[in-house]
């Protein structure tokens, strides 16, 4: 094989090689139950340090996927606040995660709605993406294990939570 | 004369290429030129186009920041500390998005370069359209031939 041959291979191949790894950074199907949730640490809504699903393993976590710029979030805001206060604690806990939003609106929509629970901030998406969600706001219930056991594409309200996510925290406090 | 040109002119694009942002940091900072230059994130169109209610989220950050007297840079980068580097209409001159504009001028220069030296090798081998020396004439029985057809036909 002459010296230009072996030049155009390589030129093809380099092309095909672009091709494949624009294709699979952009096909992110998302997580379903049945798959391991997404680790990456983010940063904290408030204050300067960062947390992963890691940090929760052994917990069971209601991750929700919100922004402040979102109406059918701000309905489901004091419904994961009052499932938070009566579920919540070692074994459980709702995870906010502000995803393409401002950090001070992010802030503020926490404040307004008086939420404990613990938030993360997803400036660019990324993470919304690596979950696969196709808008906001998306919840997903999330075993001990790190296993995503729920996922709720929309918002969920009292029946919701009190219907399928409840009744799998049998050993979470009632 | 010709490699002369050739390194001029890619001085030339890389100076303007590392310059252009110096100077776009000295603007006095204006909401119609910054969303301009940065997208909405959520809609994925230029902030300039966008209605959503997270782009007028967006664009009251910004007039909070220009109110507090701070530069186009600074309220970009303001912008890409609140939604990643993906805010900006192009990417950052600096680290490896800077081989964003690097990298196409360096490749038409090596196209311009690859194409003359193909013409000039093209030209020194003696290539064209037509080669104008003459070819070898007809054979002595060919040309026999054609004179008694000729004769015959009384041309």
């Amino acid at each position: 094989m002459s010296f230009r041959s072996v030049i155009a291979v390589l030129a093809v191949l380099a092309v095909l090689g672009l091709l494949v790894v624009g294709l699979v950074s952009k096909g992110s199907s998302g997580v379903g139950p049945g798959d391991p949730v997404p680790k990456a640490p983010l940063p904290q809504l408030e204050g300067t340090g960062s947390q992963s699903l890691a940090d929760y393993r052994g917990r069971w976590v209601l991750v929700n996927i919100w922004a402040s710029w979102c109406i059918p979030c701000r309905a489901e805001a004091p419904d994961l606040e009052r499932f938070q206060r009566r579920y919540g604690g070692p074994k459980f806990t709702v995870l906010g995660i502000d995803s393409r939003d401002l950090s001070g609106d992010g802030q503020a929509f926490v404040d307004k709605y008086g939420l404990s629970y613990p938030q993360l901030r997803d400036g660019n998406g990324d993470a919304a993406h690596e979950y696969g969600t196709t808008g906001v706001p998306e919840n997903y219930l999330v075993d001990p294990s790190g296993t995503v056991r729920l996922h709720a594409p929309g918002p969920v309200g009292d029946e919701y939570l009190s219907n399928e996510v409840a009744p799998l925290l049998p050993e979470v406090k009632q | 004369m010709s490699g002369r040109f050739f390194a001029v002119a890619a001085v030339a694009a890389l100076a303007l290429a590392l310059l252009a942002p110096a100077a776009a940091a000295e603007q006095p900072a204006s909401l119609t030129e910054i969303e301009k230059q940065v997208m909405c994130p959520v809609c994925g169109t230029l902030l300039q186009l966008a209605e959503s209610p997270q782009a007028q989220r967006e664009r009251v950050f910004i007039n909070r920041l220009i109110d507090e007297g701070k530069s186009e840079a600074q309220v970009k980068d303001a912008l890409v500390a609140e939604y990643g580097d993906e805010v900006l209409a192009l990417p950052p001159r600096s680290g490896f998005s800077l081989s964003a504009y690097v990298v196409p001028i360096v490749a038409f220069l090596i196209a311009l370069a690859a194409l003359a030296v193909g013409v000039m090798r093209w030209r020194r081998a003696g290539g064209g359209p037509d080669d104008p020396r003459p070819t070898a004439g007809p054979s002595d029985a060919d040309s026999e031939r054609l004179d008694a057809d000729l004769a015959r036909y009384d041309l």
